[in-house]
């Protein structure tokens, strides 16, 4: 079965994410003969390389000025061009911003099939099996793709590891595509505050609630946060009232993050908080009432106040990570 | 002008989700529904773009749902929208994103707006498809997870959150389908006389065949369809430190999370 890979690329760096698709995508097209890649952007084809040994022996680029901002006009109309040269029946993307974006409108102009933000996926009997998690993680959905020719699919970031599965390398093919559509400009893409890893992609986080009381006290996160090279995020009560920004919110109505591990600082554990973080893999929560709901799913809890936990949590990761 | 709003109806956020002996099915009975919470800073958008250009467009609040989509349209229009629009999905209960889409921009095609506001996502199904696919189908741009929108005659200048704290700045033509984000602004409460006139604003229940939709041909082609439920596997019970010295616990579970979890 022939299986396209959308590969995210922004700044000229690969996504650590779009491995993970790679992986999925060569695992369930078999043999690296059905399996290619796609990349759009502005200058493409110098990245090709690093896509060796994931299991594909194609790799489309989409490249040139007009691919410089991302914009999903442009986007979906670099990858409808591999579609249409590569005739594949399944295209697997990340559930990232980028891929939420253009995946939808990719679908509709196909008429696909898209299964979005899986944490698990299969192809049997001429359909994608996929697993969602939805309302806020409380249960989990199977999704079957039917009547369709193309099968579209995003997966959730962090949840299947990407793994190298042999050492060949992909050749490449230049796709010639028009300049995006004039109904839509990017007209630039601010730089955000912070370098580290967004929320939605980090493997370990630490977050703060209400009782941070202000955003001058985020500071003992931030510097817990910088010994295991961690993201600081927050709860809604500390984004509105002004202690955290809201691009740091995780919940229901903020991020959904995936983490290997999650410090709860000073957060309830309200069921909108939870919707957000409870599939990370390991949580720890540290809160001054022993009956806190964060508790009831928390892997490791300690009943204290975070002002006193925090730095002791921060000296002794430095000591176990040895600076 | 005129701008359209697209409401989904979605269980509260408190219900809790049980899922039917067959496991196929959510049990909705006790389900109370609200306005998808993306969707409310989608009308106050419309509401404010409409009170800043004089008075004159006007908002319609759409829907395609059942009938406890109707009073959250209303609810929509104390807020202040001018006229409401459920399309009843009878016989279409179990459409995928795709066909909501394709019954929405037809009847939206029918409409003639030159704007339509959406939420990023619906809060059930999380999935972040309708507006866009909307948008494709009639041939329109669209920008999702907007935080701040500023129209000067037939464009708009718009501002979209991605990762990092990173922002994408676009300018779209209109007619474009735009998602709201919940820092695009703060939706109003419905005052009483508000809620008192909303029950007399015109409303129009209508059926995708309405918009020349053939119902029994899209739902020949629904592409997604839901197999069975499941609930996530449990936790094992959580460890809870207290009453030591916090030196003493800090250190028990930072060990723990290197040699037991394997985290660090
Ligand atoms: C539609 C909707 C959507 C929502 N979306 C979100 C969302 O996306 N994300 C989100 O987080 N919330 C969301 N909320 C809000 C949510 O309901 C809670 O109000 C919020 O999560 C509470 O934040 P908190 O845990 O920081 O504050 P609180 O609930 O006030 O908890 C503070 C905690 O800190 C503890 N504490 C106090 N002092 C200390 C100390 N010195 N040391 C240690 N612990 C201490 C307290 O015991 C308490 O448990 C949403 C609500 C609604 C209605
Ligand atoms: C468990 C489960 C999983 C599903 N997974 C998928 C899937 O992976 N792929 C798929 O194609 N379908 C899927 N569906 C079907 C899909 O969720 C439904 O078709 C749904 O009605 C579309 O809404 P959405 O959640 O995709 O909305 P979103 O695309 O998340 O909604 C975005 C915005 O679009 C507007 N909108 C959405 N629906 C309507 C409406 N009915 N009327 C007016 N405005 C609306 C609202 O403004 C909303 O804020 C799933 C359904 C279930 C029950």
């Amino acid at each position: 079965m022939k299986v396209l890979i959308f590969v995210e690329q922004r700044d000229g760096k690969i996504k650590s994410s779009a491995f993970e698709a790679l992986t999925v995508g060569a695992r369930l097209a078999g043999s690296p003969g059905d399996a290619a890649a796609v990349l759009v952007g502005a200058d493409t084809a110098s990245l090709t390389g690093q896509l060796a040994g994931y299991g594909v022996d194609k790799v489309y680029t989409i490249s040139g000025p007009d691919f410089a901002l991302y914009n999903a006009m442009g986007w979906a109309a670099g990858v409808e061009a591999a579609i249409k040269d590569f005739a594949p029946q399944v295209l697997v993307g990340v559930a990232s911003p980028m891929g939420r974006d253009f995946f939808p409108r990719l679908a509709a102009r196909m008429d696909a099939a898209l299964l979005t933000d899986v944490i698990a996926v299969d192809w049997k009997d001429g359909a994608l099996h996929g697993t969602k998690p939805m309302y806020a993680g409380k249960c989990r959905a199977h999704l079957v793709s039917q009547n369709c020719n193309l099968h579209m699919v995003t997966i959730r970031p962090n949840v299947m590891p990407a793994q190298k599965t042999g050492s060949g390398s992909a050749s490449a093919t230049t796709l010639q595509v028009a300049s995006p559509s004039a109904q839509s400009k990017t007209v630039e893409i601010r730089k955000g505050k912070s370098e580290k890893a967004d929320l939605t992609e980090a493997s370990l986080i630490i977050s703060g609630g209400r009782a941070m009381a202000n955003a001058e006290n985020f500071k003992i996160l931030h510097e817990c946060a910088d010994v295991i090279g961690a993201t600081v995020g927050a709860s809604r009560a500390a984004v509105d009232s002004g202690y955290a920004t809201h691009d740091m919110q995780v919940g229901q109505t903020g991020k959904t993050v995936n983490p290997n591990l999650y410090i709860a600082c000073g957060i309830s554990g309200s069921i909108q908080h939870m919707a957000g973080m409870r599939t990370s893999k390991v949580i720890v929560a540290v809160n001054t009432d022993k009956d806190a709901p964060i508790f009831t799913i928390a892997n490791y809890g300690i009943v204290g106040d975070l002002f006193q936990v925090v730095p002791l949590l921060t000296k002794k990761l430095k000591e176990l990570v040895g600076h | 002008m005129k701008i359209v709003v697209l409401l989904k109806q979605t269980p509260d956020t408190e219900t809790k989700i049980k899922i039917d002996a067959s496991g196929s099915a959510i049990e909705h009975a006790d389900t109370k529904y609200i306005i998808n919470p993306y969707d409310e800073f989608a009308i106050e958008e419309a509401l404010q773009t409409k009170e800043k250009a004089g008075g004159t467009p006007e908002v319609v609040i759409m829907s395609f749902g059942d009938d406890k989509a109707r009073e959250l349209i209303i609810k929509g229009l104390a807020m202040g929208g001018d006229r409401g629009v459920l399309i009843s999905n009878a016989g279409l209960e179990s459409a995928d994103s795709l066909t909501v889409a394709k019954v929405l921009a037809a009847a939206i095609k029918t409409e003639g707006a030159s704007l339509v506001l959406c939420g990023r996502q619906a809060i059930d199904d999380d999935n972040m498809h309708v507006g866009t696919m909307t948008a494709e189908l009639l041939g329109w741009p669209h920008v999702n997870v907007v935080t701040k929108l500023t129209l000067t005659g037939e464009k708009a200048h718009v501002e979209r959150e991605v990762e990092g704290g990173k922002v994408e700045v676009y300018d779209v033509n209109l007619p474009a389908v735009i998602g709201a984000h919940k820092s695009l602004n703060t939706p109003r409460y419905a005052s009483l006389p508000g809620i008192m006139k909303a029950k007399k604003k015109p409303f129009d229940a209508k059926t995708p065949g309405d918009f020349g939709i053939n119902a029994a041909d899209i739902k020949s082609k629904i592409k997604v369809v839901v197999k069975s439920y499941e609930y996530p596997p449990a936790k094992p019970a959580g460890r809870l430190f207290q009453g030591e010295e916090l030196e003493v616990m800090a250190d028990k579970v930072v060990q723990l999370l290197r040699q037991e979890a394997k985290v660090l």
